[in-house]
């Protein structure tokens, strides 16, 4: 009723690229949930068929009423009539009720499950894929591409069968009354269908405009609003004001144009429908008035062709809504289809709380695409308790390290090899089991203090997270909040970031893995906050064999191997001794901090 | 909601008034067609009419058919003009309005929803106003219309279509209190699904590490579980509208005939025939009512959302910004970059305690003062004051003799070459990043970008770019790494040749050997320029003119990085957590 055509999609217009394959996978998906959605879109059709009975009994009542206006009508007939419809409709209504509650448990279950499927997914997929795509992107699988499959399929499905049944049924009913009144009713409706399709074909372009300028205009205002204090301190409103209201003008041309044409398409149906009306009634007469017909068909013409020209704007929106289904599911279906990490059977197990903390690395290779090696026959031999420090300028891979020490990467070639195992021996959980990992980015979810330390881990005992907290000089900080280690990490964001990093720490702590991966950086931490985390850390790689990505002169120091890298290879490697003496990019790096400017 | 017609402008009030002219005329012909089909009905049932008679008659019913489909024509086009352009103006006011906020407003409704504010929310407001057009005044002319037509056709059919609306409308009563908290919710527990998605994403790395992916997956199932369940609620109880809807429209028509039959037939002749007639008329014009309030409901149910979408707009275009502009325009003192603190005090509003403290400090031209201490010890806070991001609580900060409250915006910001401490790009090429804004009213010349580039150190990476300056930034610049924005950044200070660079904490982003020839280059290349560093790095600021050193809101240091060593406890404190023992001694 309201809703006009395409307007009422909002962004949800995006082409699929393959639109049968993607509407087969759906439907094949779950065979379950389509013989349910079978059974709906059956009940849709009596429900609609039941519909069509109507009017044509409602005919026989207006003609039992007008025979019998001067000898009585015969009540008793129309009482039958009367019940039976009230039957029909009964009927009618149930089917259409049961088709609503199939369709909405149907595809909210099966939303769901897409749902659980993908965050499945996300949690098998190579990490590889995760550095390519952006979180935005994987979030929006989850939820509006879902959320769009769900919506339009509850509705666009049902839509097209009711019109589909209910087009070919008073084409039936049409042609069994009178065929050449049934041609009058086609031919003034097909007037009708060509000039929707025009405004169709012409409003479509303005559509994907004001899809594309809105895109433009939410991204300016978002830039301009983060931006706010550069803007204002350059003198710079004038400018943006002037680019945004460039993009405006153009969203409103088009959002003009696009609502106008959409808005016609109601008016023009109405009219359609009354030309129809007439065409029938004028043919009908000259039909009458020859006696080839009778007056009844002609009253059964004026509801049936009513009921033919309805479904015509519903094919459009119908049509619409599942490109939008195909387009979302193609999406869903492209990020389930990804090629996930490759299953491990049949692994050698090495025990954590046996491991010795040994380390090899043996002619490592390593690209992150196959033309470009970025490490190119690295070897070194670390002994359990050694300090490995991995310095370099921003943005030189010294997450590569990280990557294929706990075997979120596949090395190319050459091994690491754990305690006498290959890295290619133990199954992934196992090596991410034998090492605790302090990132940079503090990551901690909504959840309380002592989840976020105890972390996946049941083992972990409340004791014992208290314990690591006093170590690292964070206990008397958790008890000064309102609910002490139950506090709820979340919006209020009662921590800074050292504070953070301090909980981070602690959640290592409880961990009793051989091998430690330490981001060490504090930038934008206080100094008093900074202190208590190098402590914390300096506490962690007690009694571990540590990779340490060093930010500090201290740690680069003491530690027995520094692997130097830059744009990111390992260019340099050997103990800070070594490494001056060699006077390489080391010694440039390690001085530059002590030089004086002028 | 109400409140946010006020912002029609003239031409669309005009528009307004014509389309409840034409939506008047619409429904007039609308519901004079019924009248033309029941005349061809008499004229096909009587015997012997004239072909011609049913042309003229479906000649009129055509004429209304088209008068009424103009009239909505041009209906559909006021609706869509007033929609369209209240949008824009709409959209244009509340960015002009943010544009005005300070860095106070700004914190206070947060970016990300001042975005929503100026995008989803408005395209809501404006997709009710063009239903509202059409709908809100075409329902009740058309129920008042058609009740009037059908008032005195006797009692029984009117009771039966009373009958019908007052189901509706209690099926719509109930649905919209049982279903609309229910659609409130459904939004906290999307929120919650997409939190627990994105935390599980960003956190890839942690979640691997600790092989929780089952942790995960479960907290993700727990809350998928409960989202479904509502959804399904929401939507099983709405699955009862459309039978309901339909099966009324075709009872409606039942019961009317049903119930004509008997009173056709206890009727005495004469009023037979018009009672047929009435019963014919009335089922058509019945339907129209019941779809009326079909319509004026069915507004209401999308009014909630829109009204909470206004009043979110509103609230932006409430607040007034808090700073205001003073008048002073030229240099009346002949000072250049000169600086004076004089007792500032800073405080955030509603706040209770002071993030600044009587700040006493004077800094001449061509002196590179910087800033540290620890996070929240306010040295942040106290350059933002410079160009009255904020504005003093108590005291007074002098610009070249000037009081900078008395200045005009564009006249201080003239003076200052800012640098924030998270690289902000924009969409567009290098050079229109780095040319950004304008200085004097003017932008800078090719030549001063060029030098400016040396300076900031980019031009080692933008001549390897394969279009060089015109390579095209995306949006946030997401296309370059964080050091190489933060080079584009200072260029784009050091285009504008301000008075005074201010450096608030620009440098973290970049690796020490650049951060250390950037400021080489910079301190030759403006030997006058007065320069405001805030760092973290004692590296970055030990050769600095002045270093104040804060803590706690209040100055507990000023001197060069040598003395600060010896007198100053907190620098100490700070140096010693960076520098080994030999560096510290050596100084």
């Amino acid at each position: 009723m309201h809703n006009h055509g395409p307007q009422g999609i909002n962004g949800e217009n995006a082409k699929a690229k393959d639109f049968k394959t993607s509407i087969k996978k759906l439907f094949t998906y779950n065979k379950t949930y389509f013989t349910l959605m079978i059974i709906g879109w059956i009940s849709a059709m009596a429900s609609t068929i039941l519909a069509l009975v109507g009017p044509d009994k409602l005919k026989v009542i207006t003609d039992a009423i007008t025979s019998g206006l001067r000898t009585g009508i015969d009540l008793d007939k129309i009482d039958k009539i009367g019940f039976l419809l009230v039957l029909l409709f009964s009927l009618s209504f149930l089917f259409n009720f049961i088709e609503g509650l199939i369709m909405a448990n149907v595809t909210n279950r099966f939303s769901k499950e897409m749902r659980k499927e993908i965050a499945k997914k996300i949690n098998k997929l190579p990490l590889s894929y995760f550095d390519k795509t952006t979180v935005g992107d994987t979030l929006s699988r989850v939820t509006n591409d879902i959320d769009t499959i769900g919506h339009t399929m509850n509705q666009s499905f049902s839509t097209l069968i009711v019109a589909i049944t209910m087009f070919f049924g008073s084409l039936f009913m049409m042609i069994k009354t009178s065929p050449l009144m049934a041609l009058t009713a086609v031919i003034s409706t097909l007037l009708g269908f060509a000039l929707m399709f025009i405004i169709l074909r012409n409003s479509q372009k303005y559509f994907t405009k004001v899809q594309a300028e809105l895109g433009n205009i939410n991204g300016h205002i978002e830039e301009v609003y983060s931006g706010h204090n550069v803007i204002k301190v350059y003198n710079a409103e004038k400018e943006v004001e002037k680019e945004f209201d460039e993009i405006n003008e153009r969203l409103y041309e088009n959002g003009l144009k696009s609502q106008f044409y959409s808005g016609l398409m109601q008016p023009i149906m109405g009219f359609i429908g009354n030309f129809g009306y007439v065409a029938v009634c004028i043919v009908g007469a000259i039909l009458t008035m020859k006696g080839d017909t009778t007056f009844g068909v002609i009253v059964a013409f004026m509801i049936y062709i009513r009921l033919f020209t309805q479904p015509l704007t519903q094919f459009a929106q119908a049509m619409t809504q599942l490109q939008s289904t195909a387009a979302a599911s193609e999406r869903v279906f492209e990020f389930l289809e990804e090629k996930e990490e490759t299953s491990e059977i049949d692994k050698k197990v090495l025990d954590k709380k046996t491991a010795e903390g040994n380390i090899e690395f043996k002619n490592i290779e390593f690209g992150y695409d196959r033309d470009h090696k970025i490490i190119k026959n690295f070897s070194a031999k670390i002994k359990p308790g050694q300090k490995i420090a991995i310095v370099g300028p921003t943005g030189a891979g010294k997450t590569t390290i990280v990557n294929l020490l706990m075997k979120f990467y596949e090395i190319d070639g050459g091994d690491i090899i754990i305690d006498g195992i290959s890295i290619k021996d133990l199954s992934r959980s196992n090596v991410h089991d034998l090492f605790v990992m302090v990132l940079q980015d503090t990551w901690l979810f909504e959840g309380s203090i002592m989840e976020n330390i105890k972390y996946n881990d049941p083992n972990v005992t409340d004791e014992k997270v208290i314990e690591a907290c006093k170590t690292i000089g964070l206990d008397h900080f958790i008890k000064t909040l309102p609910d002490g280690y139950d506090t709820v990490l979340g919006d209020t964001d009662a921590m800074s970031q050292g504070q953070k990093q301090l909980l981070t720490i602690a959640r290592s702590m409880v961990d009793d893995s051989p091998f430690l991966i330490l981001d060490e950086a504090t930038s934008s931490v206080d100094t008093r906050t900074e202190i208590m985390v190098q402590n914390a850390m300096d506490k962690l790689t007690k009694g571990r064999t540590s990779f340490i990505i060093a930010h500090r002169l201290s740690t680069i120091k003491n530690a027995d191997l520094i692997l130097v890298m830059k744009d990111g290879n390992i260019i340099e490697q050997g103990n800070h001794k070594e490494l001056l003496k060699e006077k390489g990019f080391y010694a440039e790096l390690y001085n530059s901090q002590f030089q004086s400017s002028l | 909601m109400l409140k946010m017609f006020k912002n029609l402008k003239k031409k669309e009030i005009i528009f307004f008034l014509i389309s409840i002219a034409f939506i008047v005329l619409q429904v007039f012909l609308d519901l004079k067609i019924p009248d033309y089909m029941q005349e061809i009905t008499r004229l096909v049932q009587t015997e012997g009419s004239e072909i011609n008679d049913i042309l003229r008659e479906g000649g009129f019913m055509m004429l209304c058919a088209f008068g009424s489909l103009v009239g909505a024509v041009i209906t559909g086009y006021c609706a869509s003009f007033i929609g369209t352009s209240f949008e824009k103006n709409l959209r244009s006011k509340i960015f002009r309005k943010v544009e005005s906020f300070g860095m106070e407003e700004i914190k206070n409704f947060s970016t990300s929803s001042l975005i929503t504010r100026s995008t989803n929310d408005i395209t809501q407001v404006k997709m009710f106003v063009v239903m509202a057009i059409q709908m809100l005044i075409k329902a009740p002319i058309m129920a008042t219309v058609a009740i009037s037509k059908i008032a005195n056709k006797g009692w029984e059919f009117s009771l039966i279509t009373a009958i019908g609306v007052l189901i509706v409308l209690v099926m719509i009563i109930a649905l919209v209190l049982i279903v609309l908290p229910k659609f409130k919710k459904v939004q906290t527990l999307t929120d919650n699904l997409n939190r627990i998605t994105r935390e599980n994403l960003t956190g890839i790395r942690v979640v691997r590490a600790y092989n929780a992916e089952e942790y995960q997956l479960d907290k993700f199932e727990k809350a998928n579980d409960e989202l479904t369940r509502t959804h399904l609620f929401t939507q099983n109880a709405m699955a009862i509208m459309s039978p309901v809807m339909s099966t009324i429209m075709s009872a409606l028509s039942l019961a009317i005939y049903w119930v004509g039959a008997y009173l056709i037939n206890e009727a005495s002749m004469l009023e037979k025939m018009n009672i047929f007639g009435d019963m014919v008329t009335f089922s058509s014009y019945a339907v129209q009512v019941i779809m009326s309030f079909i319509m004026l409901v069915l507004l209401f149910v999308i009014y909630p959302r829109a009204s909470v979408s206004a009043k979110r707009i509103n609230e932006v275009l409430d607040t007034e910004p808090k700073i205001e502009e003073g008048d002073i325009d030229n240099d009346t003192t002949g000072i250049k970059g000169k600086i004076e603190f004089k007792n500032v005090s800073f405080k955030y509003p509603d706040a209770e305690e002071y993030i600044l403290k009587d700040i006493d400090l004077n800094i001449e031209r061509g002196e590179t003062v910087a800033f540290i201490g620890s996070t929240g010890s306010g040295k942040s806070t106290l350059i933002n004051l410079i160009p009255r991001f904020y504005d003093v609580t108590d005291g007074e900060i002098l610009v070249d003799g000037i009081d900078i409250r008395k200045m005009k915006k564009d006249f201080l910001n003239d003076k200052i070459g800012y640098i924030s401490q998270k690289a902000i790009m924009f969409k567009g090429s290098i050079e229109k990043n780095i040319t950004f804004g304008e200085v004097n009213g003017k932008k800078p010349d090719q030549k001063k970008v060029a030098e400016s580039i040396e300076v900031a150190q980019a031009k080692e990476f933008i001549d390897k770019l394969e279009k060089g300056i015109e390579t095209e930034l995306a949006q946030g610049g997401t296309n370059i790494s964080g050091g190489q924005k933060q080079r584009i950044s200072i260029a784009r200070a050091i285009a504008r040749t301000p008075e005074i660079y201010i450096f608030d904490d620009s440098f973290s982003a970049l690796d020490y050997k650049t951060d250390f020839s950037l400021r080489n280059a910079l301190k030759k290349y403006t030997k006058d320029a007065t320069i405001l560093i805030v760092a973290q790095r004692i590296g970055t600021i030990k050769d600095a003119d002045k270093i104040v050193v804060l803590d706690n809101g209040k100055c507990v240091g000023i001197g060069k990085h040598s003395e600060l060593l010896k007198k100053c406890d907190v620098y100490k404190e700070i140096a010693s957590s960076q520098l080994s023992k030999e560096e510290l001694e050596n100084a």
